[in-house]
């Protein structure tokens, strides 16, 4: 299959997963955010998540899927072109990679390391069970209470800093994935390439700001159990 | 002006090579590098050492031949300027140079500064033509092409195959390289015939002959010497996805 | 000798289709048992090649360059002509014809031009179908600019890299060879040795310039496309790589070379600035469309910014000296002229070896933008070499050795006179006559190699047997301990001078004895001072490394060792023609105001020579030129 082998059909499911999952931490986000409108919010959409019962299961499939080719294709892709370049320069000056194009695997690879702490901890409760929704009281409206879990870690300093870290890995991963999107697709033009990258670097920054609204206003008491 | 220069020193493919220093004195600022290369050259001759070996053929720009990293940029960073073309008022008394040569496992190191580009023919023999005869082809007049499109074929074809895009990109990707011919060609009727041939072709060798994967840094339009826009590897992946939709 | 072109009789315009038909073929099931060995993948030998490889021959090519791509004809930048007459400006095959052999000032062959002329039509649309991104107007339609020496638009051009555009056409046709499997392509391989057995080219002895390693090829018939040989200047157009070598290695083993006297000398180069300069930089000629030539009426002003000498004190040399044509004098024109200007001691810049090109009133008249549209690249070209800016201050330009119109003699086939050694392109003599127009080079070596080479070669090897001869003939092991040999010698002179200094020392010989202007007496110091150099050469030149590894030093000594041969025999014929004509000047032969003259009466052949050693003077052969469909006439640009 050319598109799962060649050098251009990898790099197009790579962004095609890549602007899919990117789909999805939009709305996880628009869910976050929720946060702010108190347990009424956040805990009314967990519940409403809760209710879509085989929906979801079926959702996080796909999800899965999307990391698995994603990574898988990543990581290869990453070792091939390392392979590529057996010889380092002694000096190696870069005129228009930046950092962020040069850190997708690593960047990537912490996406995925905060990932995995992120089920355990939210999904999956097992970090924190003590302040998990599994534990504590359910609301006053008979809901498990996700807002409470929320605000009880991230008021843990620790828990924030994973998540800020894990947020500015995004807004790498993000700086160089949107605009590359966009290339890879075919739909620049030249003069539309400096108004593609700031374009992308604008989104990242939106998502950077977003998600780590949640723990740093957590974290400075703006919001509170 | 006085110079220190770092140059890569390597006799053989299989074998190991290292930086050596030289220093290179009384350089005038109206030489080009090369010529500069060529003043050090004749003392190590004096001096009965063996002198530097770099590529370089035209002297003037368009061959390509020249290839070298200066300062750990591909023919010195400066914009649309092969290593022929750069002149030493670029430089300043007392400055330190760097020059090795491209870095890429497609472009193994023949001797010194000089490296093997073979791949980059292979490249082309998958593809890069319009499978025309010797005669029996219409008159030149028969299709006509808009200027827009003449000229966009035009700043595509301009690439010279010397290589920096490769030895800028940090895969190691010639996809700057590949992109320029599929973009030239697609675009014309005469060409339009084998598109899809082409950039399947084309873009297989290039995986074949072991050069890295376009992650578009960016880096081969600033390193070509001859401003080549990555809006022609944008190009090459319409030309694939038109392929692969069928 | 008397040397018989072969051209066909009859009305000229009827000479190349008459001749086609009357040439055997050969069978196409047999082709393929026929190896043709091409030397040098430029215009002529790279279209040679894929088009012998397309159909059907068994073909190896052979450049010096890491890949065919890269061929110096990459470097012509202003365009090429033919005679489509699409900008109905009154063109034909007929007006190309007479163009060429008029600006060769009648000393090319009449039946080698008219089918130049004819074909050039077909090369246009060749280089379109292969895809060369050819300049078009608005409406879609190929675009056509003037040239020097031509009162019509005829020349097709790609930006200011058309050379580059045909050459890349050219090299894909290559490659679709080489993917086919008909073409072998190696690259980085110098021939160094013709393989002549029984009188009869059948092969090529190469240097691989990685390994060192010296290997014989053997072919049915050998074309040579090797390109010109001015770099024996040291200081020229010409690529570093660019030798006389193979054509002069075929020349030991018989072959003549004809007109070595007929360089061109190209008028709009950047001037020199020092000592350590390897090699000059032309600018295309297309810059004469709009710049004026001048330098100042007064010593004194030379040193001054060319701003600050006043319009009266300017002398615009060319439109004074040809009020007709002006500044788009044909080149040997232009170039003497700036050379007498600058003897007269009133050159400027350094060394006072320049004269200005000034672009103030073409920017008054059509704005910079235009300007900028026409000759951007070229600008930014003299910037990035000199650091002025040309739209603020004029251009320093003087001519450099640019192109040989003389080379290999070859008969109406382009068969040398050693049957099976075809020559192709400009290492041959064929129809430049003693000056080459604008635009033509790239016009001939396609010619050559897309429509003449492909139904002339037939015509030969119908006549021999394929694969009589293979490298198992001892020929080939003679050749190959010849270049041993050479080899050897150079890297043990082991002396003080380096290749660079003894070639520098030639090419001041060649360029002040033998360059623009000749004399009796320049040319007889040329004759004293080359062998005293190739002596000094060959006991004391230093050649580094050693020979089974890759060794510049090495590849340039064996050129520099036949520049100093070759120098020698054009020196000679140079001495020999007592005439002027296109690129060959001899002072004793002008009118009173410095126009050359030509001497029909005496000098209406072709100079043919054959090498008899180095302590012998060489032969000359006498190829007579008659000129049945133009009238003989005094070349007047006036």
């Amino acid at each position: 299959m050319h598109l799962t082998q060649s050098t251009v059909g990898r790099k197009l499911l790579m962004a095609v997963t890549g602007l899919l999952l990117v789909g999805f931490i939009t709305m996880h986000l628009l869910g976050n955010l929720s946060v702010f409108a108190g347990p009424d919010g956040i805990n009314a959409y967990a519940e409403h998540l809760h209710d879509l019962g085989p929906l979801v299961w079926f959702f996080r499939l796909i999800m899965l899927a999307l990391f698995v080719v994603h990574i898988t294709l990543g990581v290869q892709l990453s070792l091939e072109n390392r392979t590529a370049t057996p010889v380092n320069y002694s000096i190696k000056k870069r005129m228009k990679t930046t950092f962020s194009s040069e850190s997708m695997l690593y960047t990537g690879l912490i996406l995925l390391a905060f990932l995995i702490y992120h089920l355990l901890h939210f999904t999956f409760q097992l970090t924190n069970p003590e302040i998990s929704a599994h534990n504590l009281p359910l609301d006053a409206a008979m809901r498990p209470d996700v807002f409470t879990m929320v605000v009880l870690s991230f008021q843990k300093v620790f828990v924030s800093l994973v998540y800020i870290v894990g947020m500015l890995a995004l807004f790498l991963h993000l700086n160089h994935g949107l605009s590359s999107f966009v290339q890879t697709f075919g739909l620049n033009n030249g003069p539309s390439q400096e108004k593609v990258t700031l374009g992308g670097k604008l989104i990242a920054v939106g998502f950077l700001l977003a998600y780590i609204a949640i723990p740093v206003l957590i974290l400075a008491r703006f919001v509170n159990v | 002006m006085d110079l220190t220069l770092h140059v890569w020193r390597q006799k053989g493919p299989k074998n190991n090579g290292k930086l050596e220093t030289y220093p290179a004195k009384g350089i005038s600022p109206d030489m080009s590098f090369l010529e500069m290369l060529d003043e050090v050259n004749e003392g190590l001759i004096k001096n009965g050492k063996l002198p530097i070996v770099f590529d370089h053929d035209c002297r003037e720009g368009i061959c390509g031949m020249c290839s070298q990293t200066i300062n750990g940029r591909a023919h010195g960073g400066q914009e649309r300027t092969t290593v022929c073309q750069l002149h030493m008022r670029s430089f300043q008394h007392g400055d330190e140079i760097f020059i090795e040569p491209w870095r890429a496992r497609a472009f193994p190191v023949v001797s010194d500064l000089i490296v093997d580009r073979s791949s980059l023919d292979t490249i082309m023999q998958a593809g890069g033509y319009t499978s025309c005869h010797t005669g029996g082809v219409p008159d030149g007049n028969a299709h006509p092409i808009g200027k827009p499109v003449a000229d966009y074929a035009m700043d595509a074809a301009e690439c010279i195959g010397c290589g920096a895009c490769v030895a800028g990109c940090p895969n190691s990707s010639a996809m700057l390289f590949t992109s320029a011919k599929v973009a030239q060609l697609a675009v014309q009727p005469q060409g339009k015939i084998e598109a899809k041939a082409r950039v399947i072709n084309m873009t297989d060798a290039l995986q074949a002959e072991g050069f890295g994967n376009c992650t578009n840094h960016l880096e081969c339009e600033a390193s070509c010497p001859k401003g080549i826009s990555i809006k022609f590897i944008a190009k090459l992946n319409r030309e694939y996805i038109k392929t692969i939709a069928g | 000798m008397i040397l018989d072109g072969k051209t066909p009789t009859g009305p000229i315009e009827k000479t190349w289709d008459k001749h086609r038909f009357d040439m055997k073929l050969v069978n196409p099931s047999n082709k393929r048992k026929f190896k043709v060995l091409v030397v040098g993948t430029g215009l002529a030998g790279g279209a040679a090649a894929a088009s012998l490889g397309e159909l059907g021959y068994n073909v190896e090519a052979f450049c010096y360059q890491d890949s065919a791509r890269r061929a110096h004809s990459i470097a012509a930048q202003g365009g090429i002509n033919a005679a489509k007459n699409y900008p109905n400006d009154g063109d034909s095959i007929y007006r190309l014809f007479y163009d060429t052999i008029k600006g060769g000032d009648f000393r090319a062959r009449e039946a080698d031009v008219w089918r130049l002329s004819q074909v050039s039509n077909n090369i246009i649309d060749q280089c379109v179908a292969q895809g060369v991104p050819f300049a078009r107007d608005y409406a879609g339609y190929l675009d056509n600019r003037s040239f020097g020496g031509a009162q019509v638009s005829r020349t097709f051009f790609a930006r200011g890299q058309t050379g580059q555009q045909l050459l890349l056409g050219a090299y894909s046709a290559l490659s679709r060879q080489v993917k086919a499997g008909t073409v072998k392509m190696r690259e980085r391989t110098e021939m160094l040795d013709l393989v002549v057995v029984d009188g009869v080219a059948k092969g090529i002895t190469c240097r691989d310039m990685v390994t060192g390693e010296i290997q014989s090829y053997w072919g049915d018939a050998v074309i040579l496309a090797t390109g010109g040989y001015v770099n024996v200047f040291y200081l020229s157009t010409n690529a570093m790589g660019c030798s006389v070598t193979a054509a002069w290695k075929a020349a030991k083993k018989g072959a003549f070379m004809a007109n070595p006297c007929y360089t061109q000398i190209h008028p709009t180069c950047i001037p020199q600035t020092g000592d350590h300069q390897s090699k000059l930089t032309l600018m295309s000629e297309s810059l004469r469309n709009d710049g004026r030539c001048w330098i100042p009426k007064k010593k004194e002003d030379c040193e001054k910014t060319p701003g600050d000498v006043a319009e009266e004190d300017r002398d615009y040399y060319l439109e004074r000296k040809y009020p007709s044509f002006g500044n788009l004098a044909p080149r040997d024109i232009a170039s003497r002229a700036a050379k007498e200007q600058c003897d007269d001691e009133r050159g400027v810049g350094p060394g006072k070896r320049g004269v200005y090109l000034d672009y103030a009133t073409a920017i008054e008249r059509v704005g910079e933008h235009t300007i900028k549209e026409r000759y951007g690249n070229l600008f930014e070209m003299y910037e990035k070499i000199t650091d002025e800016n040309a739209y603020k201050r004029p251009m320093r330009i003087y001519p450099a050795p640019h192109y040989s119109m003389g080379g290999l003699w070859v008969d109406y086939n382009l068969m040398s006179n050693i049957p099976g050694l075809f020559v192709l392109g400009e290492a041959n003599f064929s129809v430049h006559g003693a000056n080459r127009l604008g635009a033509s080079a790239l016009m001939q070596g396609l010619a050559d190699g897309y429509f003449v080479i492909p139904y002339t070669i037939a015509g030969y090897l119908a006549t021999v047997t394929p694969g009589t001869v293979t490298d198992e003939h001892p020929a080939f092991k003679e050749s190959k301990e010849q270049v041993q040999t050479q080899i050897d010698t150079l890297l043990n002179i082991k002396g003080k001078k380096t290749v660079s200094e003894l070639h520098r020392a030639l090419g001041k010989v060649m360029w002040e004895d033998v360059g623009m202007a000749r004399s009796e007496s320049s040319l007889k110091h040329a004759l004293q001072r080359i062998p005293e150099i190739r002596d000094e050469f060959w006991n004391n030149v230093n050649v580094t490394g050693s020979g089974n590894e890759l060794n510049q030093q090495l590849e340039n000594a064996g050129r520099l060792a036949d520049f100093l041969e070759f120098g020698e025999i054009l020196a000679t014929d140079a001495l020999h023609r007592e005439e002027s004509c296109g690129g060959h000047f001899r002072t004793e032969h002008q009118t009173e105001d410095g126009e050359a003259t030509r001497d029909d009466e005496n000098f209406a052949y072709v100079g043919a020579w054959e090498f008899k050693g180095n302590d012998k003077a060489p032969e000359l052969h006498k190829e007579p030129l008659k000129f049945e469909n133009i009238k003989l006439a005094v070349r007047s640009y006036k």
